[in-house]
């Protein structure tokens, strides 16, 4: 693996581009993905490269980009539908929870919809508040799905390239704020593929456990430099899939540091953090020496002005303080 | 477009008076509580819709629809006993007892399933048309959608979608009047339904009487060549509903005046009448051969609820669970996972 600075909108666009020439019935549709060149940058030159039959232009009209890819991964394709952002997936959330994720179920096995939607996810840059959400959590609720959210250019591309091969559906979501962030990848000509549901320690630690994803990987990992300087070291355990979710490395962590703090982008009610803090008493009650915490968003629409839209951003420096109340 | 020859009239009489058999005796099962589903939609009074469309089709096209679906399936060959087993929620249920009445499918027909959210399989017909162009192969995706669908947002896109893609899809509004118990005219601005589908520059084969089979295989016919060709199609077919919305739907019994507008259909526009008065004009002995048929047809009706009742339920946490993810490889599992399924 060579160490070399590719940002994670890059490493995206790998993954993507080798699954396209790896196999004819993989394609991507969504709003400007085409003639703009995505959003987000992320299918640049993937018009020029595979035409108009495979990398396709839609209206905005997310109901129907839910749910074509749906009909079209049952009939043989494996679609990769890119909604602008996870705000506007909303508007498709009866075709990916009620039609994507339970096409297989209530016919028992009868039809597969083998299918990956990307939404970029996140907030800040005083999008304000219909576009300021990360709502992972949302979409994990749902049997039938799965849901990665990776944290790092690395990840990201070995997450998704699995998630396209894999029969399931998958909700893939890229954090907006970690497009440009650059990582180290694999060198051209080597593969990764991420099994789904598979975490991933950031950092090994004994004092206390960061449970994270995402961005908040990133705000675990500099409240671990931050703390370390006190002598408190922090293990950051990047789930890196929000369902299914690997429990086990959860688990082995909080054995070994009998706390925990949760961190993470979304809303705090009933969230990801929610979650997490419940397994951990259900099954680690014996381990546990203090209580669970969870530094999430403030549980606030987002509002415009960016000094007090940063007041609801979770952070490092809240990461540092809930780990100080509980050791 | 040829005439159908007697052997086709026959058996779309064969097809129609299974249909009514089977309706009905769901009704009367669910009456008796041997049907135990809260939402079963039966298709009693369109049988000519299905059976004069569908018999424009070749093999490898491709059916959708909405959860009235218990003709479609039949239509296209599905076996009875597992249709009745997935009524009574039966492993031997042609969705293994998960989807019940609305959830009706096969592979092996290329049905793609009944469908229980308004609209919400009009993406997915498209969906799987645009796999056969995709793939280059001139079959049609045939998608059946009520009058209420037509007033939601996945009707809209999902159309408007088929023509700037110039899908291969002929869209039939299946217009019974009612969405539910909503009148097209306090449903729908534009109340002649084609022409919504029209406004997208969908090719439109007009308002078809959809209690006559004959003509409504004339125009499908038409429609599923366009299609074939061009791109998507809408063909707006005129029919009624026997049995109200579901066979919860109480409305029949409540109002006068719709109790007196289903004698009328049933007296005037009645679909198997139609096609026997047409076949009795148009051909010589026959008799036999229809009679033949309708007691063929409560012969299999009735044997595919003496094999529904004597089948299975499924009752463990493994059939409960099963089918909720593909299995794969590619998952990582350990006990401790959470949200994986189970293979």
């Amino acid at each position: 693996m060579a160490a070399r600075n590719v940002a994670m909108r890059e490493a995206i666009r790998r993954a993507l581009r080798e699954e396209m020439h790896r196999d004819e019935n993989v394609f991507v549709m969504g709003e400007e993905v085409a003639y703009w060149q995505g959003t987000h940058r992320v299918t640049r030159g993937f018009l020029e490269e595979f035409g108009e039959r495979r990398v396709r232009d839609t209206p905005i009209s997310e109901m129907a980009i839910g749910g074509v890819a749906v009909g079209a991964a049952m009939a043989g394709l494996r679609p990769v539908a890119e909604f602008m952002t996870i705000n506007f997936a909303f508007l498709a959330l009866d075709a990916i929870a009620n039609h994507a994720g339970k096409v297989r179920y209530f016919f028992d096995g009868m039809f597969k919809a083998p299918l990956v939607y990307r939404a970029a996810s996140g907030w800040g840059n005083q999008a304000t508040a219909s576009h300021s959400h990360a709502p992972e959590p949302i979409f994990a609720h749902f049997p039938g799905l799965y849901v990665g959210c990776p944290s790092n250019s690395m990840d990201a591309y070995g997450m998704l390239k699995t998630a396209i091969r894999d029969d399931n559906p998958v909700l893939f979501t890229e954090s907006i704020a970690l497009y440009p962030k650059p990582g180290p990848m694999p060198d051209e000509g080597e593969e990764l593929l991420i099994p789904i549901g598979k975490g991933d320690i950031k950092r090994e630690g004994d004092h206390v456990t960061l449970v994270a994803y995402a961005r908040g990987v990133d705000w675990a990992l500099q409240a671990a430099r931050q703390l370390s300087k006190d002598g408190i070291e922090a293990e950051v355990v990047d789930l890196r899939w929000l369902r299914p979710l690997d429990m086990q490395l959860v688990y082995a962590s909080f054995k070994k540091t009998n706390r925990c703090v949760i961190v993470e982008e979304s809303l705090p009610m009933y969230s990801f953090g929610s979650e997490i803090a419940a397994l951990l008493q259900e099954n680690m009650f014996d381990y546990m020496d203090a209580p669970i915490k969870r530094v999430a968003a403030e549980d606030v629409p987002l509002p415009y002005s960016k000094t007090i839209e940063l007041l609801a951003l979770p952070n490092a420096q809240k990461v540092v303080d809930a780990v100080k109340e509980i050791l | 477009m040829a005439a159908p020859t007697k052997a086709m009239l026959l058996d779309w009489y064969r097809q129609m008076v299974l249909i009514r058999e089977f309706e009905e005796t769901c009704h009367r099962l669910y009456e008796e509580k041997r049907i135990t589903g809260v939402y079963m939609h039966l298709y009693s009074g369109h049988e000519a819709s299905g059976v004069g469309s569908m018999a424009a089709l070749r093999p490898s096209d491709h059916v959708i629809t909405a959860y009235r679906d218990h003709g479609i399936a039949l239509i296209l060959g599905m076996d009875p006993k597992a249709v009745m087993a997935e009524m009574m929620g039966k492993k031997t249920g042609s969705s293994g007892g998960k989807g019940g009445s609305m959830h009706l499918a096969s592979r092996e027909h290329n049905f793609w399933g009944g469908y229980a959210i308004v609209g919400g399989h009009l993406p997915l017909a498209a969906g799987i048309a645009l796999e056969a162009k995709y793939n280059d192969k001139d079959d049609v995706t045939m998608t059946y959608v009520g009058d209420g669908a037509t007033n939601n947002g996945y009707f809209h896109e999902s159309l408007n979608m088929s023509a700037i893609w110039d899908l291969p899809v002929v869209w039939i509004i299946e217009n019974n009047g009612y969405g539910m118990g909503t009148e097209v005219e306090r449903a729908s601005g534009q109340v002649e339904l084609h022409r919504k589908a029209e406004a997208y520059g969908i090719k439109s084969f007009g308002c078809v009487d959809a209690q006559n089979a004959m003509k409504v295989y004339e125009v499908a016919s038409q429609a599923v060549d366009y299609a074939r060709q061009h791109g998507p199609a809408v063909i707006e077919h005129v029919t009624y509903r026997y049995r109200g919305h579901g066979v919860s739907d109480k409305q029949y019994d409540a109002r006068d005046d719709m109790s007196e507008e289903l004698k009328k259909w049933m007296q005037c526009r009645e679909p198997i009448k139609i096609l026997r008065d047409h076949i009795l004009s148009a051909h010589d002995d026959v008799d036999e051969v229809l009679a033949g048929h309708e007691s063929e047809a409560k012969a299999l009706v009735k044997g595919a609820v003496e094999f529904a009742e004597a089948s299975e339920l499924p009752n463990s946490y493994q059939e409960l669970m099963r089918n909720t993810y593909v299995p794969s490889d590619l998952v990582y599992k350990t006990e401790s996972s959470i949200g994986a399924g189970i293979d």
